[in-house]
């Protein structure tokens, strides 16, 4: 499976609090979290993301809260990949569990520009800058990890292997 | 192979002999916790999962405390799907407010006597790593895991490396846990002990009381740790003679000492005698600074409580500190019991009367997390003995939050800026 689309490029330890603010926190409904996705960071965010752009950041990322309302609400936004140099534990286990493709990159992390157009491909790792012409490996997902995916999430791929 | 505490508790509840760093393992569980902002997402999981029952009304806890008394109508509808679900299903540890069991989360569980040393507990909220002050294993998840677990009263982890930090000498005047830990964080950073475990040691864990303790684990999230804890030694032990005598006689828990050989990523040797009372400043965690060196800058709130300072020694400190003194003109002070046993203890002491003497506020929680209960205005500046100091966590993304201890925090009430006990 690939994904490819334009990148928004953010910071080290970008934490949960701006991914959704609390305030937002009164509903878990993913159309009402992505109406205020980065919002506090970045107001532009929602009204400039397309379907299949890809999120890079640095160190960190999702730092803060175990809220799950912030992989929902940066899925619902459309965004198809996070690539990040790593990730705090709770939101990793949080973005498999709720379907959103997320990859370790230290140097994709560090190489890839703002608005650069990129290409991931999940069986193999590689990631493609297609802006810049550079290549980055990362480590593949098990096949587990890309049926939980595949299946949207963790409900989805527990449902889907009860009916089997 | 030789162990860490944490390593021995996934074992044991995976039914292991032994495991090692990096060990995919399926373990037990305890306790499954869930709050009035992650459960009604789980309970929606759970619904779809078409499972009927949870796995053991006793295990499975719901407390509702972030948006509580309900701040608008969406957050009543949040604790109405969690009263019903709790109703239904019998749940034990679900309490109404104003009931003498209820409070934070964080702060009953320990204070309540249902977490002892040796549990493994999981709780879909990121501080759950507070309960290792009680030599137990229990971290943060998410609101599928809480549903799955709610299910099956199991989980999987990763067993994670350690980092030891071991303490020596003992604290200053005024310098509590919560200095500690921001200390730590200052350190190794917001991700210094990304999916690791913090494991404390040392001569030094005699200068930290039960209640510090808590602090120091509260927010071992808050540098990346998986979980924070602590051996269990005669403080431990007489706090839960204390919390759960039943369960003390009978010695119904189980303590876990780490392996001498047990090995470490890394070892942070502090002298307790070398911190100082210390601030985080706007907007991380590891921003730390020496409150002394902070005196100039102006605060237009302070808030002492919450699931990291709201225990009984911190309304105590606050007390102290403020008796006889008044809030400076241009302050708000909240105040924050942390739980309703520690509300009323606070009164039996005449605590609150000292602080309302002083001008505080009395509330429940909620600011933290700028959710109600004092929420910052653009260009507002509040030293807090809260946890996360994050843009706009607070409020307005152009407020600002400090972290500190509650000596710093009620000192600074009175000055109007940030300040310490001696200046008083």
């Amino acid at each position: 499976m690939k994904v490819s689309g334009r990148v928004f490029k953010y910071g080290d330890n970008v934490d949960t609090d701006v991914i959704i603010p609390a305030r937002y926190l009164t509903s878990a409904d993913p159309e009402h979290l992505k109406e205020h996705c980065m919002e506090d960071i970045d107001k532009s965010f929602k009204d400039r993301v397309n379907a299949g752009d890809i999120m890079v950041a640095g160190r960190n990322f999702g730092c803060g809260s175990s809220r799950e309302h912030a992989p929902v609400a940066i899925k619902a936004s459309g965004i198809s990949l996070v690539i990040a140099n790593d990730f705090a534990r709770i939101f990793y286990r949080n973005s498999i569990n709720v379907g959103l493709p997320i990859l370790e990159c230290p140097e994709a992390a560090l190489k890839i520009n703002d608005g650069d157009e990129i290409e991931a491909d999940f069986d193999t790792g590689i990631i493609t800058d297609k802006t810049t012409g550079e290549r980055f490996a990362s480590k593949p997902f098990p096949e587990f990890i890309k049926n939980i995916m595949a299946n949207g999430g963790l409900v989805g791929y527990t449902e889907s292997g009860l009916r089997d | 192979m030789p162990m860490t505490m944490t390593q021995k508790i996934l074992a044991d509840h995976a039914g292991l002999d032994s495991v090692a760093p990096g060990d995919l393992i399926e373990a037990k569980l305890d306790y499954v916790l869930g709050n009035d902002v992650t459960t009604p997402p789980a309970i929606k999981v759970f619904e779809k999962l078409g499972v009927k029952d949870v796995f053991d009304k006793d295990r499975v806890l719901m407390i509702q405390d972030h948006f509580t008394p309900n701040k608008d109508i969406k957050s009543a509808e949040l604790n109405k799907t969690m009263r019903c679900f709790a109703r239904e299903h019998e749940i034990t540890h679900y309490y109404e407010l104003g009931r003498r069991e209820m409070g934070i989360e964080h702060v009953i569980l320990p204070d309540n006597g249902i977490v002892l040393p040796g549990d493994l507990v999981i709780g879909a909220d990121s501080h759950t790593c507070t309960y290792g002050a009680l030599g137990s294993f229990s971290t943060g998840v998410g609101s599928t895991d809480l549903a799955c677990a709610m299910a099956r009263g199991v989980t999987w982890f990763k067993v994670p490396e350690a980092i030891k930090v071991n303490l020596t000498g003992r604290f200053k005047k005024f310098v509590t846990g919560k200095d500690l830990i921001l200390t730590i964080i200052g350190m190794i950073g917001v991700d210094g002990a990304l999916y690791k475990s913090l494991e404390f040691d040392g001569d030094g864990i005699k200068a930290l009381s039960m209640d510090g303790r808590l602090t120091v684990c509260n927010m071992a999230i808050e540098c990346g740790a998986k979980n924070g804890i602590f051996p269990v030694d005669n403080y431990t032990l007489k706090y839960i003679s204390r919390t759960n005598p039943e369960r003390f006689i009978k010695s119904d828990y189980k303590v876990y000492t780490a392996d001498e050989d047990a090995e470490y990523s890394q070892v942070l040797d502090i002298n307790l005698d070398d911190i100082d009372l210390t601030v985080a400043l706007p907007h991380l965690p590891s921003n730390t600074k020496k409150a002394s060196e902070c005196t100039d800058m102006k605060i237009d709130q302070v808030v002492i409580g919450s699931c990291t300072n709201g225990r009984l020694e911190d309304i105590g400190a606050a007390a102290t500190i403020l008796k006889g003194l008044k809030v400076h003109k241009d302050v708000r002070c909240i105040v924050i019991p942390g739980s309703q046993k520690v509300y009323r203890q606070a009164l039996d002491n005449g605590w609150l009367q000292d602080l309302d003497d002083a001008g505080c506020v009395i509330s429940t929680c909620g600011p933290c997390l700028g959710g109600h209960m004092g929420v910052l205005a653009k260009g507002e500046r509040c030293v807090s003995t809260t946890n996360r100091n994050f843009v706009g966590r607070m409020g307005d993304p152009e407020s600002e939050v400090i972290l500190s201890g509650v000596p710093v925090a009620a000192s600074s009430a009175v000055l109007g800026r940030v300040g310490t006990p001696d200046e008083l």
